[in-house]
């Protein structure tokens, strides 16, 4: 792989598939903030957090291409979510299990 | 008269205006020797600070500064040290000029931002040095900057963490830089499997730099708003928790002890190869090892919070996977050793900077498993056993490590060599040093001596005294290396281009490399430790400098 | 020295990695968030109360919808079409100065009310409830910087498409600065939720 290529991705996606996308994530923006006022107790922050996460996932592989780029991309961009879980996981080892609140 | 024979390559001046084109240049080789004369001046401050405190420890009591000195001193050195000096130290000096050359490329990925990354360095040091100066004087709060007490102490907090904060942003764009530059730059025929292991720690090392240094980055803001606005962030009365400032501040400070040791680490599995004149062995292995550590070493950051009030749940999970981190690094020790075995050894100075990296960094990695057991670490956690492990592994191996990179590199930058006898000798007063300096921290620890205690009862006297004698001792031989590599600058033998018979990129190019680096792209054919048909340049017969030809 | 010559993936894996370093550089803050909700399920329930779902959501359709136009930005200019290239990344940017205004009435009214850190008014709210506000401020101001600076390198890029240096040819500028914009927009599709629906 050396730099003298300067392949660009002419292929990217065309305006309508951009507007489908936005009017997705308008809808999951409504089923969001409706799923909120139902009183689900705990699951609401986990119900919460999955519409967010498959709304983060449009965004991040259509309007942010990842979609279209290759493997190395998606490998890296894995790797940096997964630090964070492990980030914000690992803390509850120590906070979730406290002996005294 | 000797300098007109020798063609200065990239340190030739271009004809405008000196300072411009060395302040302002995007040249990886220049931008490498700027990092490289910055990092070994603030390392000059650091060692006299870490004199003036041994000189504090020599005597209970007052010895030659106040209390509030002390807090400073301490302090002062342990930013210096960190963020200034070994964090930057190889991967910004030795790494940006060697890392493209290595790749067989003219440059890093982005020039113009590596630029930046130095002048970030430079504004990161400044605002930090600044603090000494201004508001209510240097900080007293240890690196660690530990809330509550950084959110009230009066002195100058504010000003030092926010060059920390500049500080952090050019070890991260260096990061970025080196990982698309080994990514897009290597030059054909150099597959990932061909790199050099040096390459391959400064990758694993760029990871860390790019997905840790920003936690503390934002750990760091919550300092300065904490004292500016008082939100009460870590203040349990308001919701808060002291401890989850801790996490912060360790989910990256443990990661960077492996920023600071993986490129050493490299450095010592490029030189052991070239002096034993045999590959290394187990190269892949050693490649994963440097990508284990990178990850494993982001697990287990609250091994530095057995005694802070965490959950046992926490200290028994991060107490085990310590443990696996040990692995990897163990592995690498018994790599470069059978490496060396049946090989052909030329105990050149860079193999005996090589080989006291790996003895101090033994020892002190060994004492870093008494801290790793939760168990055994409840005894000696903040004495001074902590500080005698951290300074074996971060000066015995990291420190080493630079020095070896010094002495491997000196040839190749300056086109001269060192005296070499003289060389070696500092090498073994440094490492006879460090055991003086630090193997008495270890029986302080044991016998309870806290650290960062300014005062102590009278029992501890002995020790303290022969780890101020250590001292001494490292600064002599610290200097005598220093003076010898200065000397070797302008008066030493002068060398062609490969006077190690190495067989990385590096050395097909003249010394110093001409600014340009590569007049075409290399096609790399073999691996980075092959041998065959390399061998070390005779001496240049011109000119054999004055006396100062090796021994 | 020989001009480079320019690798337009080198130039886009080198924004991806600086988009790494801000989605930690929150994380640490998502971390605090985490186990403090843990911690006080009930305060920060009542707390999300007290901020107006109404504006968190029309914020969050401004930014959705300056996200797509930053997207259709890139589509237009590589399809050759400059000017509406150009016309996308204004309302891309008027958008975002839109979520700052909505965003500056949205923090005025709360401190109008008291409710900032150190304000008296709540030094005698639960401890949870201090704590989410807290980080609410902290997060919210943090994400309000990320917008204005989104909006600078926007405006700059404007600027290049304007005068040339960024082209149907080579558009990798204009990408990146894309980039940086819809990780402004992601951050917030995470602290939408988790501050203002979780009443």
């Amino acid at each position: 792989m050396n730099m003298n290529t300067t392949e660009t991705n002419h292929h990217g996606p065309g305006y309508k598939l951009f507007v489908i996308i936005w009017a997705t994530l308008l809808a999951l923006t409504c089923v969001t903030v409706y799923a909120a006022q139902v009183d689900l107790g705990f699951l609401n922050v986990l119900v919460a957090l999955s519409i967010a996460t498959v709304k983060a996932a449009l965004v991040t592989f259509f309007f942010m291409h990842l979609k279209y780029e290759n493997m190395t991309f998606k490998i890296m961009v894995l790797l940096a979510f997964a630090i964070l879980a492990i980030f914000i996981g690992f803390t509850f080892f120590d906070t979730a299990y406290r002996a005294v609140g | 008269m000797a300098d007109a024979a020798v063609d200065k390559g990239f340190f030739a001046p271009k004809g405008g205006s000196l300072l411009k084109e060395w302040l302002f240049t995007t040249d990886h080789k220049r931008i490498g020797m700027l990092y490289l004369w910055c990092i070994l001046a603030f390392f000059v401050v650091g060692v006299c600070l870490g004199l003036a405190i041994r000189l504090e420890l020599f005597a209970p009591g007052m010895t030659i500064m106040t209390q509030k000195a002390y807090n400073a001193v301490f302090t002062l050195h342990g930013v210096v040290m960190i963020f200034l000096v070994v964090i930057p130290s190889i991967p910004a000096a030795f790494g940006n000029i060697f890392l493209p050359l290595q790749l067989g490329a003219e440059d890093v990925a982005f020039p113009r931002l590596n630029m930046f990354s130095w002048w970030l360095y430079i504004i990161g040091g400044v605002i930090a040095l600044t603090s000494l100066f201004t508001g209510g004087g240097p900080p007293d709060t240890g690196w660690t900057f530990y809330v509550p007490f950084s959110a009230i102490s009066t002195t100058n907090v504010s000003v030092a963490v926010i060059g920390v904060f500049v500080l952090g942003f050019s070890s991260i764009l260096t990061g970025l830089n080196f990982i698309v530059t080994i990514h897009r730059m290597r030059a054909e025929g150099l597959g990932w499997l061909r790199l050099t292991l040096f390459a391959w720690a400064l990758y694993a090392t760029a990871w860390i730099q790019v997905l840790a240094t920003p936690i503390l980055s934002i750990t760091v803001v919550l300092i300065a708003i904490e004292r500016l606005l008082g939100m009460g962030i870590f203040d349990p009365a308001r919701g808060g928790d002291p401890i989850l400032y801790q996490h912060l501040f360790w989910i990256y400070s443990h990661p960077a002890v492996y920023i600071m040791i993986l490129p050493a680490m490299g450095v010592i599995s490029d030189i052991i190869p070239v002096f034993c004149r045999k590959p290394i062995f187990g190269y892949k292995t050693i490649l994963v090892s440097s990508l284990a550590i990178a990850f494993a070493g982001s697990l287990v950051w609250a091994h530095h919070m057995f005694v802070s009030g965490m959950s046992d749940t926490a200290v028994m999970v991060f107490s085990f996977l310590t443990f696996i981190v040990a692995v990897p690094s163990a592995v690498k020790v018994f790599n470069w050793l059978s490496t060396m075995y049946k090989g052909s050894i030329r105990p050149e100075p860079p193999l005996i900077y090589a080989l006291g990296f790996i003895f101090l960094f033994a020892m002190g990695g060994i004492t870093g498993l008494v801290l790793g057991s939760a168990g055994t670490d409840m005894h000696v956690h903040d004495t001074y056993f902590v500080v005698g492990h951290f300074h074996f592994v971060i000066f015995g191996g990291t420190g080493m490590g630079l020095f070896a990179s010094m002495h491997y590199w000196f040839p190749k930058i300056y086109g001269r060599m060192y005296n070499k006898r003289i060389a070696t000798i500092a090498a073994l007063i440094i490492i006879v040093g460090i055991n003086g300096l630090y193997i008495p921290m270890y029986l302080l620890g044991l016998a309870g001596m806290p650290r960062r205690y300014y005062d102590y009862l009278p029992q501890y006297t002995d020790l303290h005294q022969l780890s101020t004698y250590g001292s001494w001792i490292t600064a002599v031989g610290l200097g005598l290396m220093f003076w010898n590599l200065w000397r070797g600058r302008k008066h030493g033998r002068l060398v062609g281009k490969n006077p190690w018979g190495a067989a990385t990129l590096e050395w097909t190019l003249p010394s110093p490399p001409p600014t340009h680096n590569f007049d075409e792209e290399p096609v790399v054919t073999h691996g980075p430790y092959h041998y065959d048909g390399i061998e070390p340049d005779e001496d240049r017969i011109e000119d054999k400098g004055d006396e100062v030809n090796n021994g | 020295m020989a001009d480079h010559p320019k690798d337009y993936l080198g130039q886009k894996m080198g924004m991806w990695l600086f988009l790494f370093t801000e989605i930690i550089l929150f994380g640490g803050l998502f971390v605090l968030y985490a186990v403090t909700l843990q911690r006080y399920p009930d305060e920060f329930h009542e707390a999300s109360k007290l901020l107006d779902t109404t504006m968190g959501t029309v914020n969050t359709v401004v930014l959705i919808t300056s996200s797509l136009f930053a997207a259709l930005a890139v589509t237009a200019l590589q399809k050759g079409d400059e000017k509406k290239a150009k016309i996308f990344l204004l309302l891309t940017i008027a958008l975002a100065a839109v979520f700052l205004v909505d965003k500056y009435f949205e923090w005025g009214a709360k401190i109008h009310h008291g409710i900032y850190p150190g304000s008296p008014d709540i030094a005698d709210w639960e401890p949870g409830k201090q704590a989410f506000f807290a980080l609410y401020y902290a997060m919210t101001g943090l994400h309000g910087i990320h917008v204005v600076i989104g909006m600078a390198v926007l405006g700059w890029i404007y600027w290049l498409i304007h005068v040339g240096k960024c082209t149907p040819q080579y558009f990798v500028a204009l990408e990146n600065g894309g980039l940086y914009w819809h990780l402004v927009d992601l951050i917030w599709i995470y602290l939408f939720p988790l501050y203002y629906l979780i009443a």
